[in-house]
């Protein structure tokens, strides 16, 4: 049998498939469907310090091989997700990844604190939600601030911190290079990309929040140059995503550069989605007579 | 529990212009299903999200719905053949709670199917159903087996009632008592069967609609406005919470 397991800033995967944060709640929803313990880990919806209730609906919008959402980071809050949600997951063998967004670089620590302390097994900072005013994506898409957060939520976590990059900016090298000297332990991108769709009956944007992020099939090819963009350029470990939909699809971004792979939009045309896809990645590296460790950046560059 | 299955096609027929019935052999699905809950299916390739659409009725193992076209996703789904295969996703969410009671069912055009099961299972069901026309008034044959009372009413008076479901629905209650009232339809059609029990003193049950994404509580996009019983709002969701909620939870002015 093919060895699945990858490392991911330290953490031990027992293969390289991740379910997104976002679209996979705090893992209840799908458990109905599959044992969780199938997936390398679970990546939980982003938390904040205290409760949000989100965006106003409508709130998603269909686009050719993709959708837009602006849920806005709906949460019950990182104590919450602490009493009740991480007991639930930790029934499972399966590691917990928790993503988090601040208004301000205290929150990342105050949550990073909390959640270390809480025995999470990976923090990925989220400075890259187009959905929310305050912080998000501001702190995705500056340098500077990037690695302020960055070096704020190393000083405050135990546990291994991982930066979620947004795509909307015009290099992501730089905005890499940045978390990186901050001291961040890992990358995931991408995040969404920041669209918008218009009804041409009532000339209004279908989402309420006017404009959403992007995701789904369409930005896979986006997510392929970043991940190897990136990978080029640093040394530090990286959860790829963006449009994954299948074993093929998870190789091709693993070659790219990814260490493991999240699935996420697609849970929702097929409930089985990441597990599909560890089995079609499975057979694609035993066909190989590869171990998964083996695919990552294996790309030739012409 | 929700299953995800292909499900095969076994009737699919137009009830009028644009509205279509359509029986899928359903296994676990049509045997897990209580009467207001939907399915999440499948229409077609290059198309992410599932069309969530309520269950009229199931029997053996069958699952019939009813359902609008109202886009491409649901324009395909209209043109399906018979033995084809649609993936479906269900059952989910929650129902409606009308068996062994007296209860008025109060539907709007394509909400009028999800009324149907929950009517047959009442103790006793009057129906108040409103359509535009005379020719996209559906299920009325059904709702005349199950139900003691079921009033017509169209937009044009072209049949029935001259008005809305709601016109039709206050004969009914001018004359009758009930439990519970059930509804399903445009929201303003809610709030007004809402105030109607209110008024009459008794519970309401509305089923509601938002644009959809996983189905099953993940994603968290189909957003509805709630209040807690410290009349706090808050945001709960379609798929999971609902789609029938009880009225007095409901902001309808949000």
């Amino acid at each position: 049998m093919t060895d699945l397991h990858v490392e991911l800033a330290g953490v031990t995967l027992k293969n390289p498939i991740v379910v997104a944060s976002g679209t996979y709640g705090f893992g209840r929803e799908y458990g109905q469907f599959y044992d969780l313990s199938k997936l390398g880990a679970i990546c939980v919806k982003g938390l904040t310090l205290q409760r949000r209730e989100g965006n106003p609906p409508p709130r998603i919008a269909e686009t050719p091989a993709g959708i837009l959402n602006s849920v806005g980071l709906q949460n019950p809050g990182v104590d919450e997700f602490i009493a009740k949600e991480l007991p639930f997951l930790r029934q499972y063998d399966v590691k917990v990844i928790v993503n988090i967004s601040g208004n301000t670089p205290e929150e990342y620590g105050q949550m990073c604190e909390k959640l270390s302390e809480a025995g999470v097994d990976l923090i990925e900072v989220n400075i890259s939600c187009p959905n929310v005013k305050a912080g998000g994506l501001a702190y995705g898409t500056r340098p500077e601030l990037a690695a302020e957060v960055t070096a704020v939520a190393k000083a405050h976590a135990t546990a291994p911190v991982m930066v979620k990059l947004s795509p909307n900016v015009t290099d992501i090298v730089t905005i890499a290079k940045a978390v990186e000297d901050a001291g961040a332990d890992a990358l995931s991108l991408i995040n969404t990309l920041l669209g918008m769709r218009i009804d041409l009956r009532t000339r209004r944007p279908v989402l309420k929040n006017n404009m959403g992020g992007l995701s789904g099939p369409a930005v896979f090819p986006v997510a392929v140059r970043m991940v190897y963009q990136v990978r080029q350029a640093t040394r530090l470990p990286i959860l790829g995503m963006g449009g994954v939909a299948s074993g093929r699809d998870a190789a091709e971004l693993m070659m790219a550069g990814a260490d493991a792979v999240a699935v996420g939009t697609a849970c929702f045309a097929d409930a089985y989605a990441p597990v599909r896809t560890r089995d079609e990645l499975a057979r694609y590296l035993e066909e190989n007579d590869l171990n998964a460790r083996e695919l990552t950046n294996t790309v030739r560059p012409w | 529990m929700p299953y995800q299955q292909d499900c095969t096609v076994l009737n699919l027929q137009a009830l009028n212009s644009h509205t279509y019935e359509l029986l899928l052999e359903a296994g676990g699905i049509a045997e897990e299903a209580r009467p207001g809950q939907f399915v999440n299916v499948s229409c077609g390739e290059g198309r992410l999200l599932r069309r969530p659409i309520s269950i009229c009725e199931t029997s053996a193992m069958q699952l019939r719905l009813v359902f609008e076209v109202r886009g491409a996703g649901t324009e395909w789904l209209s043109r399906r053949d018979i033995d084809d295969q649609v993936s479906v996703l269900g059952p989910l969410g929650r129902g409606f709670d009308a068996e062994d009671k007296r209860v008025l069912f109060i539907g709007g055009g394509i909400g009028v199917p999800p009324l149907l099961w929950a009517a047959e299972g009442a103790e006793h069901a009057d129906a108040a159903l409103g359509f535009a026309r005379a020719d996209r008034v559906i299920l009325a044959d059904d709702f005349s087996r199950v139900c003691t009372r079921a009033l017509i009413a169209t937009d044009d008076g072209s049949m029935g009632v001259h008005g809305t479901a709601m016109d039709a629905a206050n004969r009914l209650l001018a004359e009758h008592t009930y439990d519970l009232i059930c509804a399903c339809g445009p929201k303003p059609l809610l709030k007004a069967a809402a105030e109607a029990a209110a008024k009459a003193g008794i519970p309401c049950q509305v089923s509601m609609e938002e644009r959809m994404g996983c189905g099953v509580g993940a994603c968290l996009v189909c957003a509805v406005p709630l209040r807690d019983k410290n009349g706090q709002v808050y945001y709960g969701h379609v798929c999971k919470d609902g789609p029938v909620f009880f009225a007095q939870e409901v902001v309808f002015d949000d």
